[in-house]
């Protein structure tokens, strides 16, 4: 019997937001920013507990993220928690079943309701927030 | 009026409309995919040159090419009216049904067909259906009500058109297999039920003939079931019906979590 080749996509595909829309480029970005945040959570777990080394210990690691590149690093975490927080605000309703239309009859030219502008006005204002809050982070912690 | 003719072997030969002339044709290169997992498993791309007008589509591109050029192309199709689902295949990238593609509408000098994701490869651009008719199976795809059996004197059910549209636009799935094809969660799990099996799932459930939500609603309640789904809404996106599988989805996870009755 011929050899079967699965062709499956992986995580290649299932990370490639380019292809199908806005809703897709969210999940990729949610994702994304997931990641980001549980890495950030680790390095500030591992940050903090330095201090149970004492002040020596402590200074020390302030002297590595107290830094431009360690506010650079606080900068897009911010960006990072308010899109998630914005997004995922989207996704915990939409899951329900709220703000994706009525099914109804579908009329050609088909477009799907449940990816409504309702939605992707919800996405743009995510990430609109996320670029707010880092600039003004970016202000808090750059500036005088 | 001046007649144009157009000698007979060559009108047959050409895709679309017989009646125009070699001349006023544009032609576009047309990748491909050759696959045979009996032999050469990696495959490879063979090109070829096609003459096309606007309304050619990609299924009679394909079709030329196994009529004029090299006939031992695999696809699968029958309809060609984008009604049976067997032409679904990655176009330029992205899973279409190739008799619903006019290869105008890609806007592209080069047309690239390969077998869709997610499905294993027979050969070239037909792809293995086991996993999703299995799971379409699995949805239990029928009215569930004993009240439904012919028996004399049994009445016909009521329903109103509002009943009717709670699951009118679910019942017009093809089976193509798209919407699997396009689903980040399908891409790294070969397990998980898929957008067109959640979404016939909700097509019964939300019909009010039928009384069988528990056993599907039990069916989906899995870990690779409907709680996989992450509304990334890419299903939607290349439904060539407007069946919107994510808003079934995400309807009928509200009976899960109690926001539907
Ligand atoms: S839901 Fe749409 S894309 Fe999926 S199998 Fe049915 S018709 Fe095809
Ligand atoms: S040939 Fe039937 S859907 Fe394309």
């Amino acid at each position: 019997m011929a050899e079967r080749i699965s062709n499956r996509e992986g995580i290649k595909g299932m990370a490639n937001p380019t292809r199908y829309g806005w809703l897709r480029v969210a999940y990729w970005l949610q994702r994304l920013t997931g990641l980001g945040l549980l890495a950030y959570l680790i390095g500030h777990i591992y940050e903090t507990s330095t201090i149970l080394n004492g002040k020596t210990a402590w200074d020390n690691m302030l002297s590595i993220t107290e830094t431009p590149g360690g506010h650079i690093v606080l900068i897009l975490v911010i960006g990072m928690c308010v899109f998630h927080t914005g997004n995922g605000i989207r996704v915990m309703i939409s899951e329900g079943g709220r703000g994706l239309g009525r099914p109804g009859q579908p009329e050609y030219p088909y477009r799907a309701s449940s990816l409504n502008s309702k939605q992707r006005l919800c996405i743009w204002v995510s990430i609109a927030l996320a670029a707010l809050a880092m600039m003004y982070g970016a202000g808090v912690l750059f500036g005088n | 009026m001046a007649t144009v003719t157009v000698p007979k072997k060559e009108s047959q030969n050409l895709p679309g409309n017989p009646k125009e002339s070699q001349e006023q044709q544009k032609t576009v290169t047309l990748r491909i995919a050759r696959i045979n997992p009996g032999e050469d498993a990696k495959g490879k791309f063979e090109e070829f040159k096609i003459p096309v007008q606007k309304w050619t589509t990609v299924l009679e591109a394909i079709l030329y090419v196994k009529q004029n050029l090299d006939h031992s192309v695999a696809l699968r199709y029958s309809c060609r009216q984008a009604s049976c689902g067997s032409c679904g295949m990655k176009i330029n990238g992205k899973p279409r049904l190739a008799c619903y593609t006019k290869i105008s509408e890609l806007e592209s000098e080069t047309i690239t067909v390969e077998p869709m994701s997610n499905y294993p490869i027979i050969r070239d651009l037909a792809v293995n259906f086991e996993h999703l008719f299995s799971t379409h199976k699995k949805m239990k795809p029928f009215i569930i009500n004993e009240e439904s059996e012919i028996k004399p004197g049994a009445k016909e059910f009521i329903q109103t058109p509002q009943d009717l549209e709670k699951f009118l636009q679910f019942s017009y799935c093809i089976k193509c297999g798209l919407c699997n094809s396009a689903c980040p969660t399908m891409a790294t799990d070969a397990s998980f039920i898929g957008p067109q099996g959640l979404a016939q799932a909700y097509r019964y459930t939300a019909d009010n003939r039928d009384e069988g939500k528990k056993e599907r609603l039990k069916i989906v309640d899995q870990s690779h079931g409907i709680w996989r789904c992450h509304f990334a809404g890419s299903c939607s996106n290349v439904c060539p019906k407007g069946v919107d599988p994510a808003m079934a989805i995400q309807l009928l996870r509200g009976y899960l979590l109690g926001f539907r009755k």
